[in-house]
């Protein structure tokens, strides 16, 4: 039955349940994160500073006790363990190797507290078992051989001061494997380093990894660190996993615009999956491989080497190059579709000015699901201080720009500093809450303004209705929350209230 | 007729002029000020002491005062009563401020630094209402006048403390944490971590805390004359009855250059000389 026990436990070496660390201050730095790790597995904790990944690793070594959850070591929780009963090890962001002792005596640190049990035999047959340290002979030769895995033979003596930073990092993880931890945790190790000692260092670590065949616990802001050397990724934002897989899924199946943004360089536009398989972005339909509800709003994201281009015409969109960077093996060229702009790499470079036209496989095109919260427009100012999206024009508050400003009798804005603005044709980021906007027949009279367009879905959400309204134009969409029933392919006008408009500039405007 | 004016050259200007100004004021300029003052107070009078030690009243060559010294049994006692006060005084100050500068650095809130004042604050009172206070609650436990080298030692860890717990808890604070953690995360309890790591690593804020009160508890007749009812006898004391009531100035410069030796020697064995190399010193320890 115990034998049953510690083979199934024995896959998952760690095992996060609901790990939660929340802050004296009230900040939660990791939020009810579930994970489990495999034996002898690399795994790489990826996210950006604050996300908490440092934390979570934290409290495996037991430097931080975790506020509810527990941690699994073999299926036993060790919360409760301090750092020095538990059988990981860690390797410091600075190395944290002792000023006072030299090389040797860093990588002994450990070796010399270590106890065993020895198990003796009398000439009689009878045995008795003693606690004993290990000897000195034994920790020479151990040290011996953790330096020379790391590559520093001959630098027993050397005070660890007079090391370079990659040979300090080096004393750091003999330090930590020489103890044959059942996990090596590593907090950024190669962070101190430069670009080179790092790469070469990444190697290194991945090829000892394999030798060592032990867990290593890895945690990075890096991704291209973590996309070298990694098993598993696991991504984290906000205290939260955002997404765990090998680096080839995570890159290539992001699972939301973060990890999307994160890992490489993308693209990520809003869309609206039009049918199956078929996506709406960039004002145009494109086909896609994975499958959502018809009318749902999306996030596409396409990687800026999975743009191609080709001569005006030719491909599925045409655009016009606004600039183009050669970057060694490529060029990053930025192509501009409409309003949109599309970053693009690729060998052959095209010059700026160049009408070209582009194209995205299906199988390129990632597509996450997105949160919808508010209608996203963009729109521009008109002279009359309405503003001009989603194929309609509106009344609006264009005093919201400029906090503290306000409108003079010509129309002209004035600031808070009284500074006179016009706001012709100025470009701005609209937004519209889902439950601001009313629907009318357009039977009845209709008012000046709004938009006029077709019901092109309807879901009913419990208590109330959700309704998107396509216009005919350019076919923008309008999501709003209602409670009155009303008919697919419905002919209907959009109205907004002009304090329900919330207006941001989209750059500066000119003075 | 009206002339026109018309640039024909343009070139960068970099503020050439000041070159000449440059030229004649050097840097090293600012550091004369500082030379003038160590020539006429520090060079100067210790060249007057060296002068005094090896001449005799009539101003003629000898080393008579120091044969005299060394061969006064009263004044070898002084010195080494001087030293023992010292050595105790200094001890009971460590073995005070190391658990106190220890807990104050362990202190998270912003709250610490409070405490750390409070242990700090006495430094900045006046010196002599300090030791007039101390006298009268030692003479409230009836102690004053009867036990007199401990009174002196009481008197001198109480003043002296302050300059014990500041370079200890300095030292502590600025540790690099992860250092201790580095040793807890490879086996270390909390005492192994403390003698192999905390305390090795504090030690140039031991050594410098032991300056402060040994150098000057040595010759700190102040203290004695208040606390030890002048009965514990200082080399600072003799010292001062040398220039004063027995106008024997060859006779104290003499003492003076003694303890200036033992001083340096002092320094030379801490190390006080070179501070880089301290924190490999705590194999020692």
């Amino acid at each position: 039955m115990e034998e049953q026990l510690t083979c199934k436990e024995s896959e998952n070496i760690i095992e996060l349940v609901d790990l939660t660390r929340v802050f004296e201050d009230g900040m939660v730095a990791v939020d009810k994160v579930n994970l489990k790790v495999k034996k002898g597995e690399f795994v790489t904790f990826l996210g950006p500073s604050g996300c908490g990944k440092t934390t979570t690793l934290r409290m495996i070594a037991g430097f931080d006790k975790p506020t509810s959850g527990k941690i699994l070591l073999n299926g036993q929780d060790i919360s409760g363990l301090p750092p020095h009963k538990r059988p990981v090890n860690t390797v410091f962001q600075r190395y944290a190797l002792f000023p006072h002792l030299n090389v040797a005596d860093n990588v002994a640190f450990g070796l010399k507290l270590k106890k065993i049990k020895v198990t003796y035999e009398r000439s009689d047959g009878s045995r008795f078992t003693k606690v004993e340290k290990l000897s000195k002979a034994e920790i020479a030769e151990k040290v011996n051989k953790a330096l020379k895995i790391v590559d520093l033979e001959g630098f027993e003596k050397r005070s660890v001061s007079t090391l370079s930073g990659g040979q300090q990092q080096r004393v750091a993880i003999a330090r930590a494997i020489v103890n044959e931890p059942q996990i090596l945790l590593l907090d950024e190790p190669l962070g101190a380093l430069d670009l080179k000692m790092r790469k070469d260092m990444q190697l290194e670590l991945k090829e000892m990894h394999k030798k060592l065949g032990i867990t290593f616990i890895y945690v990075t802001h890096d991704q291209e660190e973590a996309l070298t050397m990694s098993d598993t990724i696991v991504v984290m934002k906000d205290g939260e996993i955002q997404q765990e897989g090998t680096p080839l899924d995570i890159y290539n199946e992001p699972a939301n615009s973060f990890v999307a943004d994160f890992i490489g360089d993308s693209n990520i536009f809003s869309g609206t999956m039009t049918g199956k398989l078929k996506v709406r972005f960039l004002n145009k339909t494109f086909e896609c491989v994975d499958d959502f509800a018809k009318n749902e709003k999306v996030d596409v994201v396409v990687r800026p080497e999975d743009v191609f281009l080709m001569d005006e015409g030719k491909g599925q969109v045409d655009g016009k190059i606004v600039s183009s960077i050669f970057k060694g093996v490529h060029y990053e060229m930025v192509c501009k579709i409409g309003k949109t702009e599309v970053v693009v790499q690729d060998t052959k470079e095209r010059k700026v000015g160049d009408k070209v036209s582009i194209y995205i496989r299906p199988e390129d095109i990632h597509i996450m699901a997105k949160e919808f919260t508010a209608n996203k427009y963009e729109g521009y100012i008109t002279k009359k201080n309405t503003v001009v999206f989603g194929d309609g024009e509106f009344a609006c508050d264009v005093t919201q720009l400029y906090p503290g400003s306000f409108l003079d009798e010509e129309g002209y804005l004035i600031t808070a500093e009284g500074e006179k603005i016009d706001l012709t044709d100025v470009d701005v980021e609209v937004e519209v809450g889902l439950k601001d906007i009313d629907l009318n027949d357009v039977d009845t009279l209709e008012e000046e303004g709004g938009a006029v367009g077709n019901i092109v879905s309807i879901i009913y959400k419990g208590d109330h209705y959700q309704v998107i309204v396509r216009t005919d134009e350019n076919e923008e969409d309008y999501v709003c929350d209602t409670e009155y029933t009303w008919n697919e392919n419905d002919r209907v006008s959009v109205s907004i209230k002009p304090e329900a408009i919330r207006l941001k500039l989209k750059e500066e405007v000119k003075r | 007729m009206a002339s026109s004016v018309k640039a024909v050259a343009r070139e960068n200007y970099a503020g050439n002029e000041k070159k000449t100004f440059r030229a004649l004021f050097k840097r090293s300029y600012l550091a004369i000020p500082y030379g003038l003052f160590l020539a006429l107070f520090v060079v100067f009078p210790l060249f007057l002491i060296v002068y005094y030690a090896f001449t005799d009243k009539s101003g003629g060559f000898t080393f008579n005062n120091f044969v005299a010294f060394f061969s006064s049994s009263t004044y070898v006692s002084n010195l080494l009563i001087s030293i023992g006060i010292a050595c105790v005084t200094t001890a009971v100050c460590l073995l005070i401020a190391y658990p106190v500068a220890y807990i104050l650095s362990r202190f998270k809130s912003a709250r610490s630094y409070i405490f750390v004042l409070l242990f700090i604050a006495p430094m900045w009172i006046n010196f002599v209402l300090r030791a007039y206070a101390l006298r009268e609650i030692l003479n409230l436990f009836g102690l004053l006048g009867k036990t007199n080298f401990l009174n002196t030692v009481i008197g001198m860890v109480y003043d002296f403390l302050p300059f014990m717990i500041l370079p200890i808890y300095t030292t502590l604070i600025k540790m690099d944490k992860s250092l201790e953690e580095a040793s807890a995360d490879l086996g270390g309890n909390g005492a192994v971590t403390f003698f192999k790591v905390t305390l090795p690593l504090s030690v140039p804020g031991i050594v410098s805390g032991a300056m402060m009160v040994f150098l000057p508890s040595m010759s700190c007749y102040v203290i004695t004359d208040t606390f030890g009812n002048s009965k514990v006898p200082l080399i600072g004391k003799l010292i001062e009855s040398m220039f004063g009531t027995n106008a024997n100035w060859n006779m104290g410069s003499a003492l003076a250059i003694v303890m200036l030796i033992i001083m340096f020697i002092t320094m030379l064995l801490t190390g006080g000389f070179k501070g880089e190399k301290e924190t490999t010193r705590g194999n020692a320890l």
